[in-house]
């Protein structure tokens, strides 16, 4: 059965975009107004399986080759690492570090280490959701 | 240098090996592991001079602050000789293990990763002061060792024998938990370094002898004592390297290790006494006794190994009795711990070196059947003379490190009699007559292994493989350890002075405040004393029967095979197998429905069922705010998009509506300002209507049956029981006005000290940064488990293909 999806395609193509943007933004703003890695993660998420709607499964995996279980490894590892630097620094586990720095092109902006355990969580997110979308999508 | 963090060095190490394994396959991975234990090795070598001298060191990190929970490595002689022979031995294991290896047919990767892990489990229990952290690396060595013996988890035997070790070992380790719990309730402490000069209050207590048995329960089925010992002989089906480290040199050896580092808290108890030693001796016979029934070579020596635990916890029971005598040095009880530490060395490394020689034999002839096996004498000369040097270090004989700690155990257990506590006038005989009895069957496994293996006609037929000396790289580790076996006959006294005499003043602090009070001196030749004569008497008795032991070998056989703890074991196994399943079958329907009302009845029972009992409805309408318009209109669509799920004759439809529902609640956060919440509502809903909808191809349509499906009242009332629970719920913690509002200490501090504006985020990175952390970590589990179960089943799809 084959249906003429161009409309869908073709908005796909602009939303796509859109949804991604959106969860970055979603994803940095996280700790200040709402949002945060777990959203983020979860938009990015939403906007593959998108991509995967209108087009299908082989195309996606052309465009973005990406292992989903390995990115979810990464992001074990990152808040893993994230949590554990605090013992460099002589600090019990999990404790965070953040300051605020004037970089060229943003202002004032402040660094976390939180942000770092969240992208962690990020990929995690999409590394999972994404692995399960596709190992279901996939079998026949 | 703080040296806690060296502990998860292996670990650390670890993380890489996956890696390494991919990228440089054409060295051996085992070359790159062999770096670690070496360099901690060296490193921890350069603190014996401070424990040679009596003196300690401690170094910590704290881990839970908030429920005093730390890292704390505590280096005295005692902890120091089991660290150094945790990473010696580990050096020698991992550079044989690189030639016993195939590091094309193997997959080396999990297995160093196993063993790395294991390290640091082990590197954890000998240094940690702290009982809680101890016994995360007790069972943590639980875990890697079973993961190691059944690395090879394709063979059936495999993978029993590593669920029978873990099994017991952990239920050994919930039970010695128990104990730690209750020595830090009556000594307010988990530091073991504070309950020390508590023992004389403790022994006082209600819970004393509780803790005591708890303790020694997890002591004595890790270190495989009578009648736990019998995941010790399955645990064999393991590669020979994890055989020769897991259980001859560490891991066996962490219930000694147990019973050594308490024998201070303890040791004030008779029954303490009693027990480690009457446990240790019965074990040592009995193990000595059956190894002789074995056929395996590894079971031969996993069964000595039973035996010479034995032998050692027994003389760690009799040190105890050190506690108890006024002038020590005026006794010859002050043989006990010296002996038993003294022969834990030669133990670690005589029948570390003798698994070494079991693997070699199995990997050049392909068989451990020892009825095969014969005349390598000729053959394999180097592994000839290392078996012999090994067996006869077991053995007893001289000019071997093993006689002359056999020596001092008989001392130790003939000075029992003497003693006159605890009835020991009346039951202290039994001690040297056991111990003779044990040693004489030591005497003749340890002439079984080599002989039998060696000496005696050549049988190339009923051999696999043509046998032929070992490669160098494999006798590299084993000849190394049987040097050892002679230096240590040759040099007993400085390998007392540096390593016995500081771990036994860790052991018996009640006795001694430094190194140089001990004042033993160890002597190839000590006169014409009784111990001499029972050895003699060992081996003429051990040799005779050695001799006719093919006549009376088949006597084994007649004990009958369903009397066996192995067959109480299995029973109780399958008991509970069985029991379960049938229990499962009752209430395991298949059906999500059936599972649901399970769950929703539950959930009534428990919550209403405590609401009524504390009485905690308080319905309170007086600060109610005023519904407005939109709440209406989205409570209708709520309703409606329900009630339509309900109804729907289509799985679209129900599809549908159920997104419908979660898009109305998701609106209702809008409204009341939880835009966090709102936003991950909506996403959530996006993907699993998308999912919904992946899934649908696959689900069947709804049947005409369950079209006309009638009103169920079971149902029903469970599902507004749900209802009403929860809005009672709501309802009342509404009107709830007893405790403070947690939220208002979320508003003041999370710019103060999180440096963070949105709470819901802040709590998840940062004040519940533990529960994400291990939410991510079940998230991640979760989709490897679907990985698994989906492409298991594709290939298994695939094999039936290819058999049509």
């Amino acid at each position: 059965m084959r249906t003429n999806d161009v409309m869908l395609q073709t908005a796909t193509k602009v939303v796509t975009f859109i949804i991604l943007m959106f969860a970055v933004h979603i994803f940095f703003a996280g700790h200040y107004t709402p949002g945060g890695g777990f959203v983020g993660g979860l938009l990015t998420t939403s906007a593959i399986v998108l991509l995967m709607l209108a087009f299908d499964i082989e195309t996606v995996k052309k465009i973005l080759p990406i292992n989903y279980v390995t990115m979810t490894a990464i992001g074990l590892l990152l808040a893993l690492a994230t949590a554990s630097a605090s013992i460099i620094f002589d600090v019990p586990f999990f404790t965070h570090a953040y300051d605020y720095f004037d970089l060229p092109l943003f202002g004032k902006t402040s660094l976390h280490s939180a942000m770092l355990f969240d992208a962690g969580v990020y990929l995690v997110v999409v590394g999972v959701t994404m692995t399960i979308i596709q190992t279901i999508g996939e079998d026949e | 240098m703080s040296f806690v963090f060296l502990i998860f060095v292996p670990l650390l190490a670890a993380l890489f090996i996956p890696l390494l394994f991919k990228k440089f396959g054409r060295i051996h991975t085992g070359w790159f592991v062999l770096v670690v234990p070496v360099i901690l090795f060296t490193y921890y070598v350069s603190l014996l001079p401070t424990t040679i001298s009596g003196g300690n060191l401690v170094s910590e990190f704290q881990w839970i602050p908030s429920l005093d929970i730390a890292f704390v490595a505590y280096i005295d002689g005692l902890s120091l000789l089991f660290t150094l022979l945790i990473t010696g031995i580990g050096a020698l294991v991992v550079l044989y293990s690189i030639f016993y290896l195939d590091k094309h047919r193997e997959q080396l990767h999990n297995f160093y990763v196993y063993l790395l892990m294991f390290m640091t489990a082990m590197l954890g229990i000998v240094q940690s002061d702290h009982l809680i952290t101890l016994y995360l690396f007790w069972e943590l060595t639980s875990i890697s060792s079973f993961l190691l013996i059944g690395y090879w988890y394709t063979r059936d035997r495999s993978r029993f024998g590593a669920l029978k070790s873990m099994m017991i070992t952990v239920f050994g380790g919930l039970m010695m938990l128990g104990g730690f719990v209750l020595l830090s309730i009556m000594g307010d402490t988990y530091s073991i370094r504070e309950l020390i000069p508590q023992a004389a209050e403790l022994v006082t207590h209600d819970f004393f002898i509780w803790a005591l048995v708890l303790v020694l329960l997890g002591a004595f089925t890790k270190s495989a004592q009578f009648p736990f010992y019998i995941w010790l002989p399955d645990a064999m089906e393991a590669p020979t390297p994890v055989s020769a480290y897991l259980h001859s040199a560490t891991m066996v050896k962490a219930g000694l290790y147990l019973v050594a580092r308490l024998t201070p808290v303890f040791a004030i108890s008779g029954t303490w006494m009693w027990l480690v030693a009457g446990v240790g001796l019965f074990t040592m016979f009995w193990g000595s006794f059956f190894a002789l029934k074995q056929k395996d070579l590894k079971g031969i020596l996993a069964f000595s190994t039973v035996s010479q635990l034995g032998l050692i916890m027994s003389l760690l029971g009799a040190s105890a009795a050190g506690y108890h005598v006024d002038n020590i040095a005026e006794t010859t009880f002050k043989y006990a711990g010296f002996a038993a530490i003294f022969h834990l060395i030669n133990h670690a490394v005589f029948k570390g070196s003798l698994f070494m020689i079991a693997g070699i034999v199995d990997h050049e002839t392909g068989t451990r059947d020892i009825r095969k096996l014969g005349g390598l004498m000729s053959l394999m000369p180097i592994s000839f003379t290392v078996a012999m040097i090994g067996a006869f270090s077991m053995a007893g004989l001289p000019p071997f490190g093993g006689f002359l700690s056999k020596e001092m155990f008989l001392t130790a257990m003939l000075s029992l009699t003497e003693f006159d506590l605890f009835s020991m006038d009346v039951w202290g005989i039994l001690f040297p007559v056991v111990a003779w009895l044990g040693s004489v069957f030591t005497f003749i496994y340890s002439f079984y292994f080599v002989f039998h293996t060696f000496a005696g006609e050549h049988k190339p037929e009923q051999l696999p493989k043509p046998a032929h000396e070992a490669p160098i790289g494999m006798l590299i580790s084993p000849v190394f350890l049987s040097l050892l076996v002679v230096v240590i006959f040759f040099i007993p006294n400085l390998v007392g002075d540096w390593f016995v005499k500081p771990a036994v003043l860790a052991m018996q602090p009640f006795l001694y405040t430094s190194p140089d009070e001990i004042n033993i001196h160890v002597e190839a030749w000590h006169g014409p004393t009784p111990e001499l004569f029972m050895t003699l008497g060992i081996v003429a008795i051990g040799f005779l029967m050695f001799w006719t032991l093919r006549k009376w070998q088949k006597s084994y056989d007649l004990f009958p095979d369903t009397l066996t703890l192995n067959a109480l074991y299995d029973s109780v196994m399958f008991m509970s197998d069985t029991g379960a399943n049938r229990f499962s079958r009752l209430y395991m329907t298949g059906f999500i429905r059936s599972y649901l009302v399970y769950m929703f009845s539950f959930v009534i029972f428990i919550v209403l069922g405590t609401l009524f009992l504390t009485d905690a409805f308080a319905i309170d309408f007086t600060n109610l705010a005023p519904v407005g318009f939109y709440e209406v209109v989205i409570l209708i669509a709520l309703v409606g998009s329900t009630l339509t799920i309900l109804f729907s004759k289509s799985r679209l439809t129900g599809i549908i509506a159920l997104g419908a529902v979660g898009y109305s609640v998701a609106l209702f956060f809008v409204i009341f300002r939880a835009p966090d919440l709102a936003l991950t509502q909506l996403v959530i809903e996006t993907i699993s209507v998308a999912l919904f909808l992946l899934a649908f191809y696959h689900l069947p349509q709804i049947s005409r049956k369950e079209e006309r499906m009638r009103f169920r009242f079971g149902n029903a009332l469970v599902a507004i029981g749900v209802g009403v629970t929860v809005t009672l719920v709501a309802l009342s913690s509404l009107s709830q006005k007893a405790l403070p509002s947690i939220s208002e200490f979320y508003k003041e501090t999370v710019y103060k000290e999180a440096g963070g504006g949105n709470i819901v985020n802040v709590i998840l990175v940062d004040y519940r940064g533990f529960d994400t952390l291990f939410e991510i970590a079940v998230l991640g589990i979760a989709g490897i488990g679907i990985i698994t179960m989906i492409k298991l089943r594709l290939t298994k799809k695939e094999d039936q293909h290819e058999n049509k």
